[in-house]
């Protein structure tokens, strides 16, 4: 372990640590006035703590347990374009984004980095009272509303990813269910990243599921043009009393796309909470997801799965806080790792004192298809409660020579024998989706991720553009 | 359809077979029995080309063709199946998927189109009856779960569904109880037709009661060293094989 460890660490290039947060730190003294004018009062309001909590921390270098397998300041470094002024970007992604499947009955909402479009809204199909919209606007409309969610599970002295964003996020998307509003219709956001030089984007989310409210979210991160992109987002939801909530992150970007999400779940009593994320084709990923069961009977069910080739980097990093007794946790990630990819995993459970009762499992599996592919796992149990029943285990192993050669017995090429292994590998993750139009979609996604055939999603016309 | 001659091969360096010559001849069926690590089922496993035994002399014709150039899975579209002695499972592979798989390769190889999936669906059905193998372990995973017999007789159903030209039975007897037994034996039957060959690899006169050999051989450290008809089995059966030891002086 000790000689991969170092390979990783070899990786980074030279850096003087505080040069990467310098640029930033005297944009945002130069630019706050612009930032604040083309944002809401809201979104402002805890941008001198944000920017406090970055100076004094920095980015968190990799001796930061949190942030061992990735190296935040090297991807920061480089010179990004930010759209601070809010220039418009000229697309109009209903025109050239056809990726509805049949059966999804998903309304389609699009975000161009980080501005909420506006174009040819569905917003009549949602049921009274719902709202899915940008984040800017119903903060300017509804500021008491957004104020009481906003920036309050995404502490900025605890990572500075999320001051970071918290200092330059000026639009995004806020979702809003009423008590007991039930979405029956699962909404699709597709994230678009598109610009023509290399380019920043910092998106938030902000997500309220109220008490006995059901909604179902599907989101979709592309890249649209062959440039470098950074792009860093923040997700806060609230989930209320017996609520149900999925969510369902898509990653399908580029080789030079670098992502950063920040994601922050609290769930009420007896609350149920599935979220996944599927990367399926990024350059380099970090997912942050700390979900707080804060009332009894919670139940959370956080799964994920990576296909990494070439160089992609992976790293999911997750947290879950059983502040409450009788909650339910089950995590579930699974890396196929080919060429030279890296992935890592870690996952921290904490059971506090008073949490009995407490049902908490964490299984996260693992495939090098090479010898070059690295994997980096570290499953964390902290207990400290008496009556709890816990189980975390994590493997990574090759693919089953055995099962390969009795199959190429059958007659099935030795190709496509390794690829129905890694198929039937992350299909545990694709059978959690609680949406059968989605699951259909992500077997063909990923049958045609392994088969090398991937060109995005299916009839796509922004996807034909993008090179893999 | 099949002839070894002289063939040496070797696990991890070692030499496990010294020098085997054996010709089957079509509708032909053969039985090797011998001693544990006589080196039987290396036999089966070179000639299906596991790739964990290396062959260092000899040669083997299967119809004609080079059978130890051909890749496993070629070895296989050319009519050669193994019934393991130990049936892998494959957890997340479901039977149906895993069987398409490998009928639609075999019609790729020979030419034909791929089968529609409710032609697949049909022949799944009428093989599956052959060895009464039950629908809903169709529908699992690759033999994940399956009992012992259960794993016996969906060998033998992906036999029916491939329709090979020469099969090895590599112990299919072991840990089958009689009902289990007679099952996979009469499937094995139902499937042989004049021109088909098979060899079974046995330990027991019990399943040759069931599947006649013309021929049964002695396999005896790497070496088939004896050759006779199907008496030589119940000879086996009552004596065992010190006198053969004896035979050869030892």
């Amino acid at each position: 372990m000790t000689g991969l460890r170092k390979n990783w660490e070899n990786n980074k290039p030279e850096i003087k640590n505080m040069k990467a947060e310098q640029q930033y730190i005297d944009l945002f003294t130069q630019c706050e006035a612009m930032i604040c004018r083309h944002s809401a009062d809201v979104l402002n309001a805890p941008r001198a703590k944000a920017f406090a909590d970055f100076e004094a921390a920095g980015f968190p270098s990799q001796k930061v347990e949190k942030y061992k397998y990735t190296d935040v300041a090297k991807f920061f470094a480089p010179d990004y374009g930010l759209n601070l002024n809010r220039l418009e970007i000229p697309v109009n992604p209903y025109e050239v984004f056809k990726c509805d499947v049949p059966n999804m009955s998903t309304s389609l909402y699009f975000v161009v980095n980080d501005t909420f479009d506006t174009h040819d809204n569905p917003a009549a199909q949602l049921p009274a009272g719902v709202i899915f919209g940008s984040l800017k606007d119903v903060a300017l409309e509804n500021p008491e509303l957004v104020k009481k969610y906003y920036s309050r599970l995404a502490d900025t002295s605890k990572d500075s990813v999320t001051a970071f964003n918290t200092m330059f996020a000026q639009d995004g998307v806020f979702m809003y269910v009423p008590k007991n509003v039930i979405l029956e219709r699962p909404i699709q956001l597709v994230n678009i990243l598109r610009a023509d030089v290399n380019f920043m984007v910092n998106r938030r989310m902000v997500i309220v599921i109220e008490d006995g409210a059901q909604a179902k979210l599907l989101v979709c991160d592309h890249a649209m043009d062959d440039v470098n992109f950074l792009s860093t987002q923040v997700v806060e939801i609230f989930v209320g009393e017996n609520a149900c909530f999925d969510l369902y992150e898509l990653e399908e970007t580029h080789n030079s796309t670098v992502r950063f999400s920040n994601l922050y779940v609290r769930q009420e009593a007896n609350s149920n909470v599935l979220l996944n994320g599927m990367t399926l084709h990024n350059g380099t990923t970090r997912n942050t997801s700390e979900v707080t069961l804060a009332g009894k009977g919670a139940e959370i069910t956080l799964c994920g799965m990576a296909i990494a080739d070439k160089n992609e980097q992976v790293d999911n990093n997750t947290f879950i806080d059983h502040q409450a007794s009788d909650c339910t946790s089950n995590e579930l990630f699974k890396y196929v790792l080919e060429d030279q990819a890296v992935g890592a995993f870690s996952g921290k459970v904490l059971v506090r004192e008073g949490a009995q009762r407490t049902n908490s499992q964490q299984t996260n599996s693992n495939i090098c298809a090479t010898r070059e592919a690295r994997m980096f796992t570290q499953p964390q149990l902290e207990i400290y409660a008496d009556d709890v029943k816990c189980s975390h285990g994590a493997t990574v192993g090759q693919l089953d020579e055995n099962a390969l050669f009795y199959m190429q017995q059958r007659g099935i090429s030795l190709k496509e024998a390794r690829l129905l292994l890694m198929f039937a590998f992350v299909n545990e993750v694709i059978d959690k989706i609680r949406m059968d139009a989605l699951k259909d979609r992500l077997h063909l996604l990923v049958e045609k991720r392994f088969r090398g055939e991937l060109n995005k999603c299916q009839g796509c016309a922004i996807c034909g553009s993008i090179k893999n | 359809m099949l002839e070894i001659k002289d063939l040496h091969a070797n696990i991890n360096g070692k030499e496990i077979l010294k020098g085997i010559n054996l010709t089957v001849k079509p509708g032909e069926v053969h039985a090797i029995m011998g001693p544990n690590g006589s080196g039987k089922s290396t036999l089966s496993n070179v000639l299906v080309g596991h790739p964990a035994y290396e062959v260092t002399k000899g040669s083997v014709t299967f119809l004609g063709k080079d059978l130890l150039s051909l890749k496993p899975e070629d070895r296989s579209h050319e009519g050669l199946f193994l019934s393991f002695q130990y049936p892998v499972e494959i957890p997340g592979v479901s039977m149906v998927n895993f069987m398409r798989a490998a009928v639609n390769e075999q019609r790729k190889y020979k030419g034909l189109p791929a089968l529609s999936a409710s032609e697949f669906l049909k022949l799944m059905r009428q093989k599956r009856e052959i060895v009464e193998l039950d629908s809903k372990l169709a529908n699992r995973s690759v033999n994940e779960g399956f009992s012992g017999g259960e794993k016996k007789r969906n060998e033998i159903f992906q036999m029916a569904m491939l329709e090979p030209k020469l099969s090895i039975l590599d112990e299919t007897d072991s840990g089958l109880d009689i009902d289990a037994l007679r099952i996979v034996a009469e499937g094995v039957n139902k499937l042989k037709t004049p021109e088909t060959s098979c060899i079974v690899i046995t330990h027991y006169q019990r399943l040759l009661d069931y599947i006649k050999p013309d021929i049964v051989h002695v396999l005896y450290k790497g070496r088939i060293v004896k050759t006779a008809g199907p008496e030589l089995a119940l000879e086996l059966e009552e004596k065992g094989y010190d006198w053969i030891k004896k035979e050869l002086g030892e």
